[in-house]
């Protein structure tokens, strides 16, 4: 007979680094990211999935913390605001597109929506061809599920297209660089 | 915001999940995307004593399609049906009403069974249950049983099914020969809850001339409701059929309740210009069909 419990040992593989805790089953992903593992990034707003700004990734795909319970991620993997930029290897952070274009856009003031923009339209525009020119029906597409009550959304849709224009041009001066690469592989 | 504490079991086996939920009684929940039963546990408007989570029982998460129709599991994710063409090729009003449902991320995490159990008349894969004549299939502790859309919705939020039960999949009938569908909704922001949706299968004859029109709507009634249309455009050329008229017998035929989102005037209106407009498109891909 399956057991009921009202906590549960889990290991979740957050940001890269494999994290266990054990949680009370009534906990939200959202409350065991800022409770739990003390990565407050993630913000918590209406926690009944409208606004968006808990919105991590699960297994790589966009999806409101506050919506999945802490328990149901035992085994997965998640990505929260605080990964998305890399290690450069010499301690430093590059920043992901995204977070780079909404700095260079100006596409937050208050702040408190943007980690939940940064990672729905960061896996939507990893999950891109980046070299097909974005289209404004994608953008609408990757910020319509969020809520910001600043900006009125323009300058965030600026930085999508800014990113996407960024994710174009690494993409074609990684190919071009590769090219002769492969020739010189060839010879 | 936060749910009332409960007891959570996670069971591997369909058999397992019934067998849980018989032991813990009427307070049992199942829980499979959670997209519609975590905001009502937030906001305590639902306080199970127990969550019987079934994401961890195997094959439940399979589409599959036969010449028939479309099969879909409880654990198939709104994005999965949606990026699935083999199911758009017999059904293709499953791609387009799942392409209406909330926003990626829900969609992502959502079950289309899921929202069919939670019987929300707002729902678009209610109404495209409806429209097709699909049914239900429940496992409950003394088998299995299928039931008709017709008999599984009751109200908003309840159905037929009582006492320990999971939703195992729903069915799709395919897309009958030189048919056409459409689908549209109105909603404040695109995702949110529509205020009006109608979903609607158009169906000529060898001549192209229309045989049959049925709409079905979505946040206009307490249940997901069908109305046959046909008699506004039977024996139209489908190039010159008067939709406006199918729109407007429509019109006379919906009761929708006014709220804080619309009038049920409003509603009204929306009803016979969104069925005019998705009949004409409907049309339109009917006759293709048929060419």
């Amino acid at each position: 007979m399956t057991e009921v419990c009202t906590e549960r040992a889990i290991s979740v593989v957050v940001n890269g680094v494999p994290r266990e805790a054990t949680v009370p089953v009534r906990w939200l992903l959202s409350d065991a990211l800022r409770h739990g593992f003390g990565l407050t990034g993630t913000h918590v707003g209406c926690e009944h999935g409208v606004c968006g700004a808990c919105t991590v990734l699960v297994d790589g795909q966009p999806t409101r913390s506050c919506l999945v319970l802490a328990v149901q991620v035992d085994g997965r993997e998640v990505t929260t605001v605080e990964g998305l930029s890399r290690s450069d290897h010499q301690g430093g952070q590059v920043l992901h597109p995204i977070q780079e274009a909404f700095r260079e856009c100006h596409a937050l003031q208050c702040g408190f929506c943007t980690p939940g923009f940064l990672t729905t339209i960061a896996a939507g525009l990893d999950a891109r061809d980046p070299s097909v020119e974005i289209t404004e029906e994608e953008v609408d597409d990757m910020v319509g599920g969020n809520l910001c009550r600043c900006t009125g959304y323009a300058n965030i849709k600026k930085a999508c297209r800014h990113a996407a224009a960024t994710m174009r041009d690494s993409a074609g001066a990684k190919s071009a660089t590769l090219a002769p690469d492969s020739q010189e592989a060839g010879r | 915001m936060k749910p009332a504490p409960f007891g959570y079991a996670d069971p591997t086996s369909v058999d397992e999940a019934l067998d849980v939920l018989t032991a813990e009684g009427e307070g049992a929940k199942v829980l499979a995307g959670g997209q519609s039963l975590l905001p009502l546990l937030s906001m305590r408007l639902a306080a199970p004593t127990t969550l019987v989570d079934i994401n961890r029982v195997p094959g439940l998460d399979q589409i599959s399609v036969g010449r028939d129709g479309v099969r879909v599991g409880a654990l198939v994710r709104h994005a999965q049906l949606l990026a699935s063409t083999e199911a758009a090729g017999v059904q293709p009003l499953l791609c387009r009403a799942t392409a209406n449902v909330a926003h990626p991320a829900i969609r992502n995490r959502g079950t289309t069974v899921g929202s069919i159990a939670h019987a929300d008349p707002s729902g678009e894969m209610t109404a495209v249950l409806a429209l097709t004549d699909g049914s239900v299939t429940v496992a409950t502790p003394d088998g299995r049983e299928t039931i008709g859309w017709g008999d599984f919705f009751l109200g908003p939020l309840e159905t037929s099914v009582h006492g320990p039960a999971v939703v195992l999949d729903v069915f799709f009938p395919a897309l009958p020969e030189r048919s056409g569908t459409a689908f549209a909704e109105i909603s404040r922001r695109k995702g949110d809850y529509a205020v009006c949706g109608a979903g609607v299968v158009v169906t000529l004859d060898a001549d192209r001339r229309v045989s049959s029109a049925r709409a079905a709507y979505l946040s206009v009634g307490l249940v997901p409701e069908v109305h046959d249309l046909t008699d506004a455009v039977v024996g139209q050329p489908v190039d010159s059929a008067d939709w406006a008229a199918a729109g407007e017998l429509a019109r006379g035929k919906v009761d929708p309740d006014g709220d804080l989102h619309a009038s049920a005037d409003y509603r009204r209106l929306l009803v016979a210009t969104l069925t005019a407009r998705t009949l004409a498109d409907a049309g339109a891909e009917a006759a293709r069909r048929t060419a």
